[in-house]
């Protein structure tokens, strides 16, 4: 499964995002099921609103965490969300 | 209350909340405890909301509503709007019967996440025949009207002797229902499963060929349809890793207020368990005899106690252990280390010889009846 670059992003929603202060993490909250998440995984995910495509979901994480570089990570993160079924495109 | 070293406690990620043991249906493989009838309470609605807060508070997240049938509470709504509000993902563990249009988006309006739909076959015949009630075509409308109103819908077929040879129309049914999950659990043999054993236990083969189904089916719907298969552990060597072990991760509440470390726990002699009437949960998960009575692996026997394996399963089942060895320190005997594992073979040819039987005895259904007939 792959990422079509153009086409915009949006969570799923059969799952909900959310943030465990007793963690200290985000997770990914399904029917009988948790998914932990690492700080980079969360913000890429947190991007996937339903306004941005994978371009403009790198552009604007470069921009916030100054860097630049951060295509191929990115597009191989949301390739795992899009096949687990945690995001969609539409 | 037995001490514990508390810095190796991780806290509870998995509330289970039985509200009830009245259930309008009778499986005779029901998780519930044979004895069920005689546990009368039932903790009232701000004893739960109690309950929810302090276990969130500590950590758990994943929260079923169960029971018996959970939609038998009047106050379902507001349980699962007190949960909602705390941060719960709220899942309703329930048979569909009594389900209405008007109950789905009630409680989609007060945050219910996701509904589980049991069905107990693919044919109306054996769904109402192992039901113990006419409940098959309702059962269905309910699954499309959890689709219809936008939930993650979970269909969940227990699978046993009677209906495992009905897997590739139980298959069919789900996708044709719109499941997003099919969760397919071989039977496990605690309660009234154990009681019913040799009518329920499927034969090895029959085991492989249903298996080779699904996994046949789940290559195929891969990124529409989830398949959660619950592995039947009769015909493993190795026993599974039994709730993530014990006081790890899962907290189940009794309709009466008696906190277990797995629903089957009642059945262990000694362990006291404790009731959220009389403590907090942080005291329960901390501190209580019950909670930290196989916690870590101290209390291990050989072949468990050596073994390289302990760390990946715990030594399996505590409950199964106790009903089939009569000592709940034992290795599960699923476990092929274990002295015991002859009594698993024993099982399943005891089964096979009633399933040949010309006069096999009928199934003890679970209800009320019964319970207080056996207890």
């Amino acid at each position: 499964m792959s990422i079509n670059p153009d086409q915009i992003i949006k969570f799923s929603p059969m799952h909900r995002l959310q943030w465990e202060e007793v963690q200290q993490k985000d997770v990914i909250l399904y029917p009988e099921g948790m998914v932990e998440l690492n700080q980079s995984s969360a913000e890429i995910l947190k991007m996937c609103d339903g306004t941005r495509n994978l371009t403009q979901i790198v552009s604007d994480l470069e921009q916030q965490f100054a860097t630049t570089g951060l295509v191929n990570d990115i597009t191989a993160f949301l390739e795992v969300a899009l096949k687990n079924g945690w995001i969609q495109q539409k | 209350m037995a001490g514990s070293n508390k810095n190796n406690i991780t806290p509870p990620r998995w509330l289970l909340a039985e509200l009830t043991y009245a259930c309008p249906l009778q499986c005779p493989y029901c998780s519930n405890p044979i004895d069920y009838a005689k546990y009368q309470s039932e903790l009232d609605t701000e004893d739960w909301k109690r309950v929810l807060t302090q276990a969130r508070k500590m950590g758990a997240v994943q929260l079923g509503f169960s029971g018996g049938e959970p939609l038998t509470r009047k106050d379902l709504p507001e349980l699962v709007k007190h949960a909602r509000g705390l941060g719960y993902y709220s899942n309703l563990i329930t048979s569909g019967y009594g389900l209405t249009e008007e109950k789905i988006i009630e409680l989609k309006e007060a945050g219910l996440d996701h509904i589980q739909v049991s069905i107990q076959a693919s044919s109306q015949e054996l769904n109402d025949h192992i039901a113990g009630t006419e409940s098959f075509q309702h059962k269905k409308e309910v699954a499309h009207l959890v689709k219809k109103h936008g939930y993650p819908m979970v269909l969940c077929v227990v699978i046993h002797r009677e209906n495992i040879h009905q897997m590739p129309q139980i298959l069919e049914m789900a996708e044709e229902l719109g499941a997003d999950y099919l969760e397919l659990a071989n039977t496990q043999y605690y309660g009234w499963a154990h009681a019913n054993r040799d009518l329920l236990l499927p034969t090895k083969e029959q085991f492989e060929q249903a298996e080779q189904i699904a996994q046949a089916f789940k290559e195929k719907v891969a990124g529409k349809m989830k398949i959660y298969y619950v592995v039947p552990d009769f015909h493993e060597d190795r026993p599974k890793a039994c709730m993530n072990g014990w006081g790890t991760t899962f907290l189940t509440i009794a309709p009466d207020g008696v906190a277990l470390p797995c629903h089957s726990a009642r059945e262990l002699p000694g362990l006291d368990c404790p009731n959220v009437k009389d403590y907090s949960i942080d005291q329960i998960w901390n501190e209580s005899k019950a909670f930290n009575f196989f916690r870590g692996y101290e209390w291990m026997k050989e072949p468990c106690s050596s073994c390289d394996e302990k760390e990946k399963d715990f030594g399996g089942c505590r409950c199964q252990a106790y009903l089939l060895t009569g000592d709940m320190y034992a290795a599960d005997p699923v476990c092929s280390k274990s002295p015991n594992h002859s009594v698993i073979q024993e099982a399943i040819d005891s089964a096979r010889a009633s399933a040949l039987s010309d006069h096999e005895k009928p199934l003890i259904f679970r209800n009320s009846k019964n319970s207080k007939k056996l207890s």
